[in-house]
This record gives structure tokens, sequence and C-alpha cells, in this order.
């Protein structure tokens, strides 16, 4: 199973390549160059992994992010920046960032930081589901 | 060095430097003057003035009462003197109308009156009567003299004509000093006669030596001409002729001072007898007279002297104490004020470079992406997979993009340690950092750095930023200081529990030992022609001292330079 991953940054020259290298390499890639119509992506389908632009245009990395853990708290989501400050890193991970990368990126290290997210989802999912299990048996006690 | 280099104060060169180089800085040189002069001048001139006057007034009250004296004794004396011939001429006075002319005729008589005159009143040694004729009648004593005739002698006339006669001293036939007084008796038939007495002035010298004339002083009594008619202890014996001039007549009592014989300045103090050619002169020695004034004068003057030289080393010590600490002061602020500046201008530098590493950035990772995609093709399209020289180039294109990333991470890093940022550290990681900045001249120059670090070193806390600066200022002076192909040693090593140090040692041409003391000092540079600002040394100063640590340097000409920096394991403010 692929992972199915969203990349989000306003450089369009930056994410069509990027997309296209994950592809080649067997990743399940949809990007935009806007945080609006991700955030619209991510309501209509799940990813495995987000990967976000910190600093965009027409909405901030860190907003982006809070709007789409608001969306689904389950989401993956890693940092892509050109200057990793200690504090905004820090609120990022607050904000429920899983990890930080520093542009210009090795797309090994995202390719496992990828994997990780994606395990890291798998167990979150199935949490949930067994609890929803659980809870159907406690409701509907047969 | 010198005595006089070493009590030089420091600023004092400094301060002409500051004349042509710095004209906001403060003269010292000139407000030492200044403040010497001021000090000195309102110390010492009331000081003075006050001496001199003191000086004078005294010295002219001890000379008043010098004269004061000598015109009192003068004055007793001449009573004396007066009263002595005053007794002498009443007595023969009283004689002559006591008696009449008959009985002064009969010697026995007559020698019965000089003898009571012996005993009583004394001083007596004959006694004759000589009539209107000038004639002498009778005479008492030991020359046998009668019928001498007198009349036409000088003094019979002058007894005829003024009632009585008091002769100067004179040898006589007797040969022996004495004077003659002489009174005459009006008869009621208008005749008259006289008595004459001749006095012995052996009394007269008893009431002078017993005057205080004190030291080489002299009284003694001279006539009209200025033959002495007593004898003298300094001026010639009876009958001679005094060498100073006779002084002017006067009815008081006068003090002159002149030079006396032998060009001493005396005081002559005399006075006219009235009644008589006699003038006393009393003489002092005025520099014995004034001799306690002159030890007094010695005093005084000596401790004027100590005094004027005591206000004099404190004022000198004082002002220079001031004017070294005004030096200090304003030399701390002039660091200060670099500092700030050279802060304030790593601020902005530092926001420049984030800015520009940030911009940079963006089309940096493009260009990773796009050079990463072309690879990709590459690898997995056969026709181009077998091509080396592409995949070769878009490596070489990949390649050089991490070298970028690293530069602008670098400029990332340095922009951020503007500010004070405590972390735990390790000082040798530090030093290799910064020695990549440098690897490409050490290389081009093939300098060669050995980097020796104790095994037992901890990581400590300090300012990863000021670290850099200062190991980069220290480095880059290592390697102005070093020749092409020279050696850079430098070690890490653990002082105490406390502290590490650092030390740098370059093998170049070294620094001179007068420049030594300087090098730390702003605005000090050998190297101004290349543009050298004189502020790093400076500055690594002011850091090393903000991190709590301490910076040393050891100097030998030719054989290269030692700077040893030391800091503190855990930093506190």
């Amino acid at each position: 199973m692929s992972e199915k991953v969203l990349l989000i940054d306003d450089e369009k020259d930056f994410v069509v390549p990027l997309a296209e290298r994950m592809k080649n390499r067997g990743i399940d890639v949809s990007s935009t160059t806007s945080p609006l119509e991700a955030i619209k992506k991510v309501e209509e389908e799940s990813y495995d992994a987000i990967v976000l632009d910190l600093m965009m245009p027409e909405m901030d990395g860190l907003e982006t992010l809070a709007a789409l853990k608001e969306k689904r708290p389950e989401l993956q989501i890693i940092l892509l920046t050109g200057h990793a400050t200690v504090e905004k890193g820090i609120e990022a991970m607050k904000l429920g960032a899983m990890d930080f990368l520093e542009k210009p990126i090795d797309l090994k290290v995202l390719s496992e930081k990828i994997k990780k997210a994606q395990a890291k989802k798998m167990i979150l999912v199935e949490k949930r589901t067994e609890e929803k299990i659980k809870q159907i048996i406690m409701e509907k006690s047969w | 060095m010198s005595l006089q280099e070493r009590l030089k104060p420091k600023f004092w060169e400094e301060g002409n430097l500051a004349e042509t180089r710095h004209r906001h800085m403060f003269n010292f040189p000139r407000i030492w003057k200044k403040t010497v002069l001021i000090t000195a001048g309102v110390a010492l001139i009331p000081l003075i003035l006050l001496a001199i006057v003191d000086y004078q007034v005294t010295q002219s009250s001890v000379e008043s009462e010098n004269l004061l004296r000598t015109s009192r004794l003068v004055s007793n004396t001449r009573r004396r003197v007066s009263f002595f011939l005053f007794e002498r001429r009443s007595a023969l006075d009283f004689i002559i109308h006591d008696n009449s002319f008959e009985s002064l005729m009969d010697s026995k008589r007559l020698a019965a009156i000089l003898e009571h005159l012996k005993k009583t009143i004394g001083g007596f040694s004959d006694l004759g009567v000589i009539d209107a004729k000038g004639i002498q009648r009778t005479y008492v004593g030991p020359y046998p003299s009668k019928d001498i005739d007198y009349s036409k002698q000088e003094w019979f006339r002058e007894v005829r004509d003024w009632g009585m006669y008091v002769s100067d001293v004179f040898m006589g036939y007797r040969n022996f000093p004495h004077l003659v007084i002489a009174v005459k008796h009006d008869l009621a038939d208008g005749s008259f006669y006289v008595l004459r007495a001749s006095l012995s002035i052996e009394q007269f010298n008893d009431l002078f030596s017993q005057l205080e004339v004190g030291g080489k002083g002299d009284a003694f009594i001279i006539n009209g001409e200025g033959i002495l008619q007593t004898p003298s202890l300094y001026n010639g014996n009876v009958l001679e002729k005094i060498h100073i001039p006779v002084p002017m007549y006067s009815e008081r009592t006068q003090v002159l001072e002149t030079l006396g014989t032998d060009d001493e300045p005396i005081l002559v103090g005399y006075a006219y007898i009235q009644e008589t050619p006699f003038i006393l002169m009393v003489i002092k020695q005025k520099n014995e007279l004034m001799g306690s004034w002159y030890d007094t004068r010695m005093k005084l003057v000596g401790f004027l002297i100590a005094s004027i030289t005591t206000i004099i080393v404190v004022i000198l010590c004082v002002v220079t104490y001031l004017v070294s600490s005004l030096y200090m002061a304003d030399q701390k602020r002039m660091i200060a004020l670099h500092h700030a500046e050279h802060s304030d201008k790593m601020a902005s530098v530092g926001r420049l470079a984030a800015g520009v590493a940030h911009e940079i950035n963006n089309p940096l990772a493009i260009i990773n992406e796009k050079a990463g995609l072309i690879k990709d093709i590459f690898t997995f399209k056969k026709e181009y997979k077998e091509d080396q020289k592409l995949r070769e180039t878009v490596e070489s294109i990949i390649s050089s993009v991490e070298r970028c990333g690293t530069i602008t991470k670098r400029l990332l890093n340095f922009a951020r340690h503007v500010d004070m940022n405590i972390q735990l550290l390790r000082p040798h990681e530090v030093i290799r950092e910064v020695l990549g900045f440098l690897n490409k001249e050490a290389n081009y120059r093939s300098i060669q750095v050995a980097l020796d670090v104790d095994e037992d070193i901890p990581p400590f806390e300090s300012d990863k930023g000021k670290l850099q600066q200062i190991f980069l200022n220290l480095l880059t002076n290592a390697f102005s200081a070093l020749d092409d192909g020279g050696l850079l040693n430098i070690a890490v090593k653990r002082k105490n529990t406390h502290f590490v140090c650092a030390t740098f040692a370059d093998d170049g041409c070294g620094i001179p030992r007068a420049d030594l003391e300087r090098i730390f000092e702003p605005f000090f540079t050998t190297r101004a022609k290349e543009g050298g600002t004189g502020l790093g040394l400076s500055i690594t100063y002011g850091l090393v001292q903000e991190l709590g640590g301490k910076i040393e340097v050891q100097s030998e000409i030719g054989k290269g330079t030692t700077f040893t920096v030391t800091l503190p394991l855990r930093y506190s403010d």
C-alpha cells in the first residue's frame, strides 16, 4: 500500500517536480499551491501525511496547520521551512506538527519521515477503530 | 624604563594623540595642566602673599623695636651724664654762693671744701679761685699752679660771658684726661670771681662700663669735633678721633642707621648734652640686634618652602589621580560606545544576512527539486541511464545546491547569534566551525592549523555567537600575523574545575613590547594603512569579559604570539 501524501507549497516550480519525484518513488502524491484548496482536499479525502511549507503568501503555514488540525486531528503534518527558528519550531510542535524539515530537502529523509507518519497514522486510525468498536459494543448491548 | 617614564601618567601621550586623531576626546594633559595651575595658584598665592606681608611687618617691627631700644638707652644715658655734670656744677654753684670771696681765698678753707666735695659727690681733683682779671688766686690740688693768668684763655671769656663753662676733656699740665667746670659769682659792685674745678673722667668711664649695649656695641662721648672724650671699646681711645662722622645737631635723641667702618650696618644713637660740648653716642651692630630675627626668619622661610613643596606634591598627586580616573572612565565610555556601535552594526548585518538567506533558500529549493527530477528521469529512462556525463552534471548541480544550502544556513546562524543566547557548547566544536570559514585561506596560503583538544573538556555554558566572534577575531588576527606556510597551534585545555582555556599560538611576526600593553585598546592598530580599525581586539576583549572570561597575550618578536582565552564553565551574569 502506497503512502498518500498531500504537498502544500505556494511555489509551483517547487511542488510540481517534487511531486513527480515522489511519484517516481511510488508515493501517491497530490499537490496544491493554495492552502485553502488544501483544506478542502483534506475534508474530502484522507491522507497519510501532509507536507506543508511554513512561508506562504495566501495563508501563513502555522495558520494552515491549525486549520488542518481542526478539521482532522489525526493528520500527520511535516513542516518545510527555509529558516527553522527554535521558537517557530516549538510553536508548530505545540500545534501538533509531527516533524520538521529544512529546505532544500533531501528526498530520502523526506521519504523516511513520510513512512513514519504513515505508521503513526495507522496506529491512530486503528486505535480509533478499536474505540469505535468498543463504543458500539457498549452502546448496543445485545 | 626611566624614572620619568614611570612617573608619567598613562593619559599623557594618549591625550596628545587625542589632539590629532580624535578631537571629540578630552585633552587630558591640558586638563591636568589647567587643574594643577589653578589649584596651585589658589593654594599658593595667598600663602606666599601672607608670608611676604608677615615677613615685612615682622622685620619692620623688629627694626623699630631696636631703634626704640637704642633711643631709650641713649636718652637714659644722656640723662645720667647731664645729671652727673649738673650735679657737680650745682655743687660748685652752691659753694661759690655760699662762701664769700674772702673765705674762698683762704686756702685752708678751700682745701676743706675740696675734701668735702671728694667725700660726698666725688670726682673732683682740684679747686681754684680766679678773680675778674683772670689770675688764679687760690688753688688746692695736686698740681700747685697759683697765680696763673687765665685771662687770655677761651674758657675764661666764656665763663665771664655765660656764667659757667664745661670744657672738653684734655690732658693739660696734669697729663691725665680730665675736664674742667667753672662757675662765676657776680658781685654787687659789678666785678666777679670764678670757681674752677677739675674733674677726672673715671666716673664717666664707670658710668659707661655699666651700660648694657650688648655684643659689639659701644657707648662713649665725643665733642663737637669728633674727639673721643671717654675711652671706647671699639672706636679708639680717649682724645682720638672717631671714624664715623659727627652727627648733625639735634635737641632730641636721634638714632641713625649707617655703615660702620667695616661696612657692616650699624645703628648710631646720639644725643647732644645740653650746655656742654659733649655728644653722647651709642653704637650697636645691626646684625647682632637682628640676630634673633634672622633665626626666626630662617625658620619662617624654611617652613614656607616645606609647606609649598608639600602643597605642590599633594596637588600633583591628587590631580594626577583624578585625571587618571577621568581618563579611565573616558576609555571605558569609548569602549562601551564602540562596542554598542559594533553590536548595532552586527545586528543590522545579521538582519540583512537573514533576509538574503531566506530569499535565496526558496529558489535553491526549486533548483534542487528540478535537478532532482532531471536526475530521476535520467535514472528511470533507459536512453539516458547510460549517459554518465549527463548524470554527473546533474549531480554536480545538486552538490552545488547543497553547498549553497550550507552557506545560507551559516548566514542564518550568524544572524541568530547577535543577541545573548546562552547554551551548552563545546569550545573545540565552535573553533572547528569558525575554522570552516578560514579553511580556504589556510589552504591557499598553506598555513598549517593544528587543533589539540583535551579529552576531558566538558560542555560548558556560553553564547555561541559571541564565542564564534571571539575565535574568528583571534584566528583572523593570527592569520594576518602568519607568513605563508606558517603554523597555528590551537589548544583547548581544562584549567581547573571552573575554567577552560583556549590558546592560539602562531609562529608569526610577533608584537613589539611597547605595543603589547595597548593592543586591547580601541583604535590601536598597526595596520591602519591596510584598513585596520583597531577595534577587533578591543571588541574581542569586551566579548570575553561579557562571557565572564579573561584574555591574555604573550609575544616575542620573530617567534610568534600566543593569545589565551580563559572561559568559565558556568555562565553567570
